[in-house]
C-alpha cells in the first residue's frame, strides 16, 4: 500500500489473556496442553439480549471485541465494517453438519445453519448498530486479517468514510482441534519448558478477536499510525529478508528507523527457520519480541501482534510483562513480521502519530 | 483520493448448470434451456423432491478439464474452469511482468468433500481421510486456483454469502483503481452441497419445482452451482497485453440491510442503497441504465424486497429487467460472479435475457421482467443486484466503453 | 395431554430451545405474545417451532403461513397441537 495517513483509534481484543478489561493482570497466562483458550468477558453488558441467545463462541468474542472498539473510540457507527475470519463460525458449522448426518437430511432446524455463514460476525455487528454502511468479510487463511486491514485503509485512502472498524477473528473447536492435530500442526504436549523451545515438532492451537477502529483525520483522538500492510505468497526463507528491505524502503525507511520487532514464531523448528535466519541477519541488534505465547498460532493471530504493538506504543512499561522481556527504549517504530504455515507472509508497519 | 482511472473489463469466463463455456451458455440463454432438474452428481434424500441447477459433469470430468486432481474440491475445479477460460476470452497468456491477482469468492469452501468426511469423523475422530478436508477453508479453492492460473502476487476471498463475488469484483477494480494490481480475475465459485442443500430447505425458502422470480405466484428458490469471472485491467494493463476492453466496471456500492440475519426488510433498505450508490458512483441517472440483472432468488421474501427498492429508484421509467436465476438456479457465492458476465455479454453482444417461467406480474409492483430473449439491443449500462444473508447487499454497473 | 399441561411442557420447551436465558418457563403467561413486542422471537424461531412441532408432538403444519396464527401464544400452540395430534378425535 502506498503512503497514507491511516490512525488507529482503538483497539479491543479477546484472547487467551485476560487483557479484555482495562488494566493487566501482571500474569502471562500459559496454554492447558497444546491449546489456548480464549478468556471470554461477562457479554450481557455489551450485547443485546435478544441476539445474543443465537450467537456461537465466536460470534459473541467477535461482536464484543468490535463493540468494545467503537466504546473506546466514543464511534456510534462506523464508515465501514471489515472482517477477516478464515475458518468463520465452526461451532455451527459442526453443529448443523451434525444434525444433516443424525438426522438423515429431514426435520432440521435452520438457526445453526444461518449463523454459519462466514459473514455472520460483521453482520451481526451491524445489526447490532443498525449499521446500513460498507460491510465486508474476507476469507483467505493466513491473509484474512490483512486483506481486511487493507480493504479498511484503502476505504480511508478512498475518502469514502473517515472512521472504519476492521478487525478479524477465529476460533478452536473440539473438531478443529482434533483435525488440525492429525495434520501435525500441533505439538503431541506442550512442554513447561518454554514456549519456544524446540524439542518437539508442532506448535499450540490459538483463537482470538481483535478489532481496530482506523480513521484518516488526525487528532488527539489518534493513538497510532498504521504505516503500511504487505503481503506476499509463498516465498521461500532467504528471500524473506528482500521483502522487508523493499517493504521498508516503499516507506522510505531503513531496518535502522524500526524500534522493535515482533516475530510470528511459534515453536515449530521449521516454521521458525526463517525467523532464526532474520535474527542473524536483518534483525541483528534489534529488538525482537515474539507474540505466539500468548495467543498460539491460528491464521488470524497478526491481528493480536499488531494488537500487542499499539499497546507497546501506548505504555511500554505497562504492556511489557507480556513480552518475557525488558522492552529498553521508547518504541516509535513497530515491525510485524509473520507467516502462516510458509504460504501466507505478511508485513505491517505501526508506530506512533 | 480516488483516482479517475477506469477499470476496464477484458474477457470472462462461466461454467454453470445451463453451459460449461461461454458459447454454450449464450445458446442455452437464446433458447430459454434453464439447467434445472433433478440431481445427477450430489448424493441427497432430497433428491426425487428438490430440483437443482447443476453443471452437468462429474468430478472426474471437471478434474480434467481444469487438469487438477479429481480428488479437489468441486469449487476448486469449477473455479478452475471458468477462470482459465476468462484469461483465454480475453487473450491473455501471460501477465508480462504486470502486477495480477485474483480475487474470488465462496460460501462454503470445501464443503462438499468436508461432509463426506465428517460422516466419518463423528463416529470415531481417527477415521475420514484428511485429504478430504484440507480444502475446507473458503481460501483453499483460490489459492489452487490462483497456482493453476500463475498468479502470485495477491489472491484474496470474499465470503459476504449471496453478495461474496460482487464484492469480489468491487474490491479488485479498487486495487487497480489504487495502482496495487494490473491485472484481476474476479469473480466466484461455489458448488453444491447437502449442507447448503439443508439449510436452505430448513429455511423452507427453497421452491420443489423450477423457480418462478418476481412472478405473484413464486414459491421459493432452486439452489445451483458454478463459476463466473472477469477480468480487470489497468489502462496501461491494457495496452502492456495489447488486450481489447469489452466494457468498464463504472459503479459499485457495498450496503448492509442491518434487517436481520437473513431475511430481507419489507423496504428494501439495503438494496435501495446499493443501487443508490452505485449510481452515484459511476455517475448516472437512473434513466441510463438499460438492463437491471436481478438478485431474483424467486423467494417470496427477496422478490418483494429488491422489487420495493427498484421501485423508489426507477418508478416511473424501468429499465428491462430479468432473472438469470430462472436458468442457472441461486449459485450463492459465485452468483455475482457469473451475473457479471451476464452482464458483459449483454453489453458486448447487445442481449437481454428472459425471465423463464414468468406469467403473473407481482401485486405489489409496478412492473414485468422480460419474458423473451432479444439481441441486437442497444445496451450501454447495465445494473447487476446481488444481496445474501447478513444483510450484505452489494450492486455493480457495467457500461459500454 | 390436557392443555393445561401441554402449555407447561411447551414453556419449557420454548425456553431450552431458543436460549432464553432471562425468562423462567412460569415467567411466561399462556396468552402472552411470542413474537415481536412479546418474547421477541422471529421468523427463524417460527421455523424452528415448526420442527419442534414435528418432533415433539408428530405434528405438521403443512403452510409455514399459518405460523403467525398458529405460534401466536402458547395458548394457540396447544390448540392446534390438541387438534391435529394423530390419535386424537380431531386429528387428520
Amino acid at each position: 500500500m502506498e503512503e497514507a495517513n491511516i490512525y488507529i483509534n482503538a483497539v479491543a481484543g479477546i484472547s487467551p489473556q485476560s487483557v479484555f478489561n482495562e488494566g493487566f493482570s501482571q500474569s502471562v497466562i500459559k496454554p492447558s496442553g497444546n491449546r489456548f483458550v480464549c478468556m471470554e468477558p461477562d457479554y450481557d453488558e455489551l450485547i443485546d439480549a435478544k441476539l445474543i441467545r443465537r450467537m456461537s463462541r465466536i460470534i459473541k468474542m467477535g461482536t464484543a471485541a468490535a463493540l468494545k472498539c467503537l466504546q473506546q473510540a466514543n464511534v456510534e457507527i462506523p464508515g465501514g465494517i471489515v472482517m477477516g475470519t478464515a475458518y468463520g463460525c465452526l461451532q455451527d458449522t459442526e453443529i448443523f453438519l451434525k444434525r444433516i448426518i443424525d438426522y438423515k437430511e429431514e426435520m432440521l432446524t435452520p438457526t445453526a445453519f444461518i449463523q454459519s455463514t462466514h459473514n455472520t460476525v460483521g453482520a451481526q455487528i451491524a445489526l447490532l448498530l443498525q449499521c446500513h454502511n460498507y460491510n465486508n468479510t474476507f476469507v483467505q487463511s493466513g491473509h484474512s486479517f490483512e486483506s481486511a486491514l487493507l480493504d479498511g485503509a484503502l476505504l480511508l485512502k478512498e475518502d469514502e468514510m473517515n472512521e472504519v472498524l476492521v478487525g478479524a477473528a477465529d476460533e478452536i473447536t473440539p473438531a478443529s482441534h482434533a483435525i488440525l492435530e492429525r495434520f501435525g500442526l500441533y505439538k503431541k504436549q506442550a512442554g513447561d519448558n518454554g514456549f519456544y523451545n524446540y524439542t518437539s515438532k508442532g506448535t499450540v492451537a490459538g483463537e482470538g478477536a481483535c478489532f481496530f477502529l482506523l480513521s484518516n483525520v488526525q487528532g488527539e483522538k489518534n493513538i497510532a499510525k498504521l504505516n503500511g500492510i504487505e503481503t506476499f505468497l509463498d516465498v521461500p526463507d532467504e528471500e524473506v529478508e528482500n521483502k522487508i528491505n523493499q517493504f521498508l524502503a516503499a516507506h522510505h525507511l531503513s531496518i535502522n528507523d524500526i524500534d522493535l520487532i515482533i516475530a510470528g514464531r511459534n515453536g515449530d523448528k521449521k516454521n521458525d527457520a526463517v525467523y532464526d535466519m532474520l535474527d542473524k541477519n536483518i534483525f541483528t541488534d534489534k529488538q525482537t519480541i515474539n507474540y505466539k505465547h500468548l495467543c498460539g498460532e491460528y491464521p488470524t493471530s497478526s491481528s493480536f501482534a499488531l494488537w500487542l504493538a499499539l499497546k507497546l506504543v501506548k505504555d511500554a512499561g505497562a504492556a511489557q510483562f507480556l513480552c518475557n522481556q525488558i522492552i529498553n527504549r521508547d518504541v516509535k517504530k513497530i515491525l510485524i513480521y509473520n507467516h502462516y504455515l510458509h504460504t501466507y507472509h505478511s508485513l505491517l508497519l505501526a508506530g506512533a502519530c | 483520493m480516488q483516482t479517475g482511472s477506469k477499470v476496464y473489463i477484458a474477457g470472462a469466463g462461466i461454467i454453470s448448470a445451463i453451459g460449461n463455456n461461454i458459447a454454450q451458455c449464450i445458446a442455452a440463454l437464446e433458447n430459454s434451456n434453464a439447467g434445472i432438474g433433478e440431481m445427477q452428481q450430489l448424493t441427497s434424500v432430497h433428491k426425487k423432491t428438490l430440483p437443482v441447477a447443476e453443471v452437468k459433469a462429474s468430478n472426474k470430468i471437471l478434474a480434467e478439464w481444469a487438469q487438477l486432481p479429481a480428488n479437489i474440491t468441486r469449487t476448486a475445479l469449477l473455479g478452475t474452469i471458468a477462470a482459465r477460460e476468462t484469461l483465454h476470452n480475453a487473450g491473455i497468456r501471460n501477465f508480462n511482468g504486470l502486477r495480477a491477482g485474483l480475487l474470488s469468492a465462496n460460501s462454503v469452501g470445501g464443503m462438499d468433500k468436508t461432509e463426506d468426511f465428517y460422516a466419518l469423523f463423528l463416529k470415531d475422530n481417527t477415521a475420514g481421510r484428511l485429504r478430504n478436508v484440507i480444502n475446507h477453508e473458503c481460501g483453499s479453492a483460490t489459492k489452487i486456483m490462483a497456482n493453476a492460473l500463475g498468479i502470485k502476487d495477491f489472491i484474496t476471498t470474499v465470503s459476504t454469502a449471496c453478495s461474496s463475488s460482487a464484492n469480489a469484483i468491487f474490491f479488485g477494480a479498487r486495487l487497480i483503481k489504487n495502482n496495487i494490481l494490473d491485472v484481476v480475475v474476479a469473480g466466484g465459485a461455489d458448488a453444491l452441497t447437502r449442507f447448503t442443500l439443508n439449510g436452505f430447505n430448513s429455511l423452507m425458502i427453497l421452491d420443489n419445482e423450477a423457480c418462478k422470480p418476481f412472478d405473484e405466484n413464486r414459491k421459493g428458490l432452486n439452489l445451483g452451482e458454478g463459476a463466473g469471472y472477469i477480468v480487470m485491467l489497468s489502462e496501461k494493463a491494457l495496452q502492456v497485453l495489447n488486450a481489447q476492453p469489452v466494457c468498464t466496471l463504472s459503479g459499485y456500492c457495498n450496503a448492509n440491510d442491518a434487517y436481520h440475519q437473513t431475511a430481507s426488510s419489507p423496504s428494501g433498505t439495503g438494496s435501495f442503497l446499493a443501487m443508490k450508490g452505485a449510481l452515484q458512483k459511476s455517475g448516472l441517472q437512473p434513466s441510463a441504465i438499460d438492463y437491471i440483472n436481478l438478485h431474483g432468488t424467486g423467494t417470496k421474501n427477496n422478490d418483494v424486497s429488491e422489487g420495493t427498492a427498484i421501485k423508489e429508484i426507477f418508478d416511473p421509467h424501468y429499465p428491462k429487467m430479468s432473472s438469470t436465476k430462472s436458468f442457472t438456479g441461486h449459485t450463492l457465492g459465485a452468483s455475482g460472479g457469473i451475473e457479471a458476465v451476464f452482464s458483459m455479454l449483454a453489453i458486448q453482444r447487445g442481449f437481454i435475457y428472459p425471465n423463464l417461467r414468468f406469467t403473473t406480474q407481482m401485486k405489489e409492483l409496478p412492473f414485468m421482467p422480460e419474458t423473451t430473449f432479444a439481441k441486437g439491443v442497444e445496451v450501454n449500462h447495465v445494473l447487476s443486484n446481488s444481496f445474501g444473508f447478513g444483510g450484505n447487499c452489494s450492486s455493480l454497473i457495467f457500461s459500454k466503453i | 395431554m390436557e392443555k393445561a399441561q401441554l402449555m407447561e411442557n411447551l414453556k419449557k420447551q420454548i425456553v431450552a430451545q431458543f436460549n432464553l436465558k432471562k425468562i423462567n418457563p412460569e415467567d411466561i403467561g399462556n396468552d402472552q405474545p411470542l413474537f415481536v413486542e412479546g418474547l421477541g422471537l422471529d421468523s427463524i424461531d417460527a421455523l424452528e417451532l415448526i420442527v419442534l412441532l414435528q418432533q415433539e408432538y408428530k405434528v405438521k403444519l403443512a403452510n409455514p403461513e399459518d405460523g403467525p396464527k398458529v405460534f401466536a401464544s402458547v395458548s394457540t400452540m396447544a390448540d392446534y397441537i390438541l387438534k391435529h395430534q394423530p390419535g386424537n378425535a380431531n386429528g387428520q
